[in-house]
């Protein structure tokens, strides 16, 4: 998709209609004519209005609007709803002509349009217009009753428009019938076709606009859901086409510690939460203790309710020790409650926005998102609320969704995507056991965290929300007064255990002691007997010392030489001659 | 016929036109046509071109052209086009 620079050639002008420019990279046409087309009730008049308006609050533009259909009393007071001071407006700088032909009116021949053309080139001077719209020139042109003169007026305001320089809208109505075929040459005669589309789905209103043509520029070509909201029309929000968004590695509490110690820290900020579950398994308490810790952060929060009113729901997160009270009195906190059914899903949408837009919240819950999805199935809502969470990711507001869901996989799941695109989805669900009916919570996922995939008892009372751990004894998990029976027993069984311990280890420090009193024992007994060792060689040594001293002695005593020896008596003559002298 | 040329004409017709515009041509010359046709209807026709006097168009609310209106006798009627069909024109105008 090329940038919007990238196109010279075709010069566009703002309508400030808010998603309309987006879509066609700038706006209208500049200095030629575009044509809006759409059945009654569609919302042409609002559109064409609603761009001159704009642009004489914003630029100080002058615009003319020329009526062929309403007249300005009329247009005037319409407009009012959109909170449009048209009436000065008028004065200054709108020029408006009633260009309606009296009921009364007798045709004979063939008329054209140059004398008005020609005033409105004088108005357009005087006033230095830049703009200027023809709305419902079908109701001029069809009492003409004859296509070739018809195509020639057309043509004539075209180039009219043209020529005084100014970015024209002509509005059209179109019809089912096949008579309305005649107006199709008038698409090929302009630059800008613009179509709005308008019905009723099981007494629903869906509006959506479609750009048909834009010569010389690209434009998104889907046709897009618009409300008529209290400014005005608006496209609701598409969401970019590009997902960039700055990713943050802050968590923030969820509200319950145990359930922070799980995710390893809490909810990643920016991102979104899925609380799904059955009615009654305290999702909204949950939302609730979210609430109060952002509050408690100094967080602006904004909780948005269906179906249940605000002050309902203050009640009752009381009873487990949540208060809003001076969070709701202080401003940080906004509660917005509203009813699934009444405006489509569009309008709820940009409802909400417009709430963000107000509130700047930095914590959001949607208690449940579930009800928009479940409204009426229209194509045009179906990814509603995947663009209303990129919104809010967009805008890095954390935000926490509940879903009504029996199980981890049904069709309201898949069909609004709202669990694939959580980042985190929590399952609150119903054990029953033993005649008690216990909730279990569990992470089915977390993104970019590494979660414990483990079942906990969720447990309210008047002290708050807590998580407790869920037993498993021969394959069951055990809740509520099973599982307390069950930590009655464990901590019996440990306490019994450590006495054995106690007892065990004692006995082994007996032995050990007698162990090492009987190595000494040993030692000492070696000792002694080295020592007697150590004597026996002494005495032996000083024994043999004396001996040869003896010898010495003798044989000096006996004036033997060197080489003779001592011949002891025959009788006593030693076997191996060791005597030293030879 | 001297009475009639000074007493009041019964019908006052004014016809607005854009310069010479083929419509405008065509409807001047039905209009005088018209005038013409019936000398004793007592016609009296006035021409106004909106090209030269623009804002005449918006003072006496003139939205195309040409646009015959019949001032007097009343009540006011307005026929628009270039008044080719003649008996459209003098039924709307007959009414007198």
């Amino acid at each position: 998709m090329e940038t919007r620079a990238s196109h010279p050639a075709v010069t566009k002008i703002p309508t400030g209609i808010e998603g309309f420019d987006e879509i066609t990279y700038g706006g209208l046409p500049r200095g030629v004519t575009t044509l809006v087309m759409g059945g009654a009730g569609s919302g042409k008049t609002v559109f064409a209005l609603q761009s001159l308006v704009n642009a004489a609050h914003s630029s100080r533009e002058a615009g003319l609007f020329v009526a062929f259909e309403e007249s300005q009393r009329q247009i005037i007071a319409n407009a009012t709803t959109f909170g449009w001071d048209l009436a000065s407006l008028v004065k200054k700088k709108l020029y408006f002509l009633d260009a309606r032909l009296s009921p009364e009116v007798v045709k004979s021949g063939d008329f054209d349009l140059t004398g008005i053309l020609n005033l409105l080139r004088v108005k357009a001077d005087e006033l230095g217009a830049k703009r200027v719209v023809f709305d419902g020139i079908d109701v001029l042109l069809g009492l003409l009753d004859d296509p070739v003169a018809e195509r020639r007026e057309v043509y004539r305001i075209r180039d009219w428009i043209s020529e005084a320089g100014l970015t024209g809208i002509i509005t059209q109505k179109v019809g089912e019938s096949s008579s309305d075929r005649r107006f199709d040459f008038l698409q090929f005669m302009v630059d800008c076709v613009v179509i709005l589309g308008h019905e009723v789905v099981e007494g629903t209103s869906f509006r959506n606009l479609r750009v048909m043509k834009y010569r010389g520029s690209p434009f998104v070509e889907d046709e897009l859901p618009i409300t008529l909201g209290r400014d005005g029309m608006q496209l609701t929000h598409r969401g970019p086409t590009e997902l960039k968004y700055a990713v943050t590695n802050e968590r923030i509490s969820s509200g319950v510690a145990r359930l922070d110690a799980m995710l390893r820290g809490g909810y990643y900020r920016g991102t979104n939460v899925l609380i799904s579950g059955a009615p009654g398994t305290a999702k909204s308490t949950l939302c609730g203790v979210f609430t109060a810790a952002a509050c408690k952060r100094g967080e602006r929060t904004l909780y948005v309710s269906f179906d249940e009113g605000a002050a309902q729901i203050v009640r009752n997160l009381r009873s487990v020790g949540v208060h809003f009270a001076p969070y709701l009195k202080s401003g940080l906190l906004r509660m917005y409650s509203t009813r699934t059914r009444g405006p489509n899903i569009e309008d709820q949408f940009a409802n909400l926005r417009k709430q963000v837009a107000e509130h700047r919240p930095r914590c959001m819950v949607v208690d449940p998102l579930s009800a928009l999805s479940s409204a009426v199935a229209h194509p045009a809502s179906a990814d509603a609320a995947q663009r209303f969470l990129d919104f809010l990711k967009i805008e890095g507001i954390t935000v926490v969704n509940t879903s009504l869901m029996d199980g981890l996989s049904t069709d309201e799941a898949t069909a609004t995507g709202i669990s694939t695109i959580a980042d985190t989805w929590i399952h609150v669900s119903y054990v029953v056991q033993d005649g008690e009916r216990n909730r279990a919570l569990t992470i089915v996922k977390a993104r970019g965290t590494g979660h414990s995939n483990q079942v906990r008892e969720l447990v309210l009372s008047n002290a708050g929300v807590d998580l407790a751990d869920v037993y498993t004894a021969q394959g069951r998990v055990l809740m509520g007064v099973a599982r307390w029976e069950l930590e009655q027993k464990e901590l019996a069984e440990a306490a019994r255990f450590e006495v054995a311990t106690r007892l065990k280890r004692s006995q082994l420090q007996l032995s050990q002691a007698e162990a090492v009193a009987r190595l000494r024992v040993v030692q000492a007994e070696i000792a002694a007997r080295e020592a007697e060792i150590a004597t026996l060689a002494d005495a032996a040594g000083a024994a043999s010392t004396v001996i040869d001293a003896d010898r010495t002695v003798l044989l000096k005593m006996r004036h033997a030489d060197k080489t003779s020896r001592t011949v002891p008596p025959p009788d006593i003559r030693p076997k191996n001659h060791s005597n030293g002298a030879h | 016929m001297r009475e009639r040329s000074t007493s009041l004409p019964r019908c006052v017709l004014r016809l607005y036109v854009a310069g010479n515009s083929p419509n405008s041509v065509r409807a001047i010359a039905n209009a005088t046509a018209i005038c013409a046709g019936n000398p004793d209807a007592g016609y009296r026709l006035e021409i106004v071109d909106l090209l030269k006097f623009p804002k005449r168009a918006l003072a006496d609310g003139v939205i195309v052209t040409p646009t015959l209106v019949k001032l007097r006798p009343l009540p006011v009627q307005r026929i628009v086009g270039n008044l080719s069909d003649t008996a459209e024109v003098l039924l709307a105008l007959g009414d007198q």
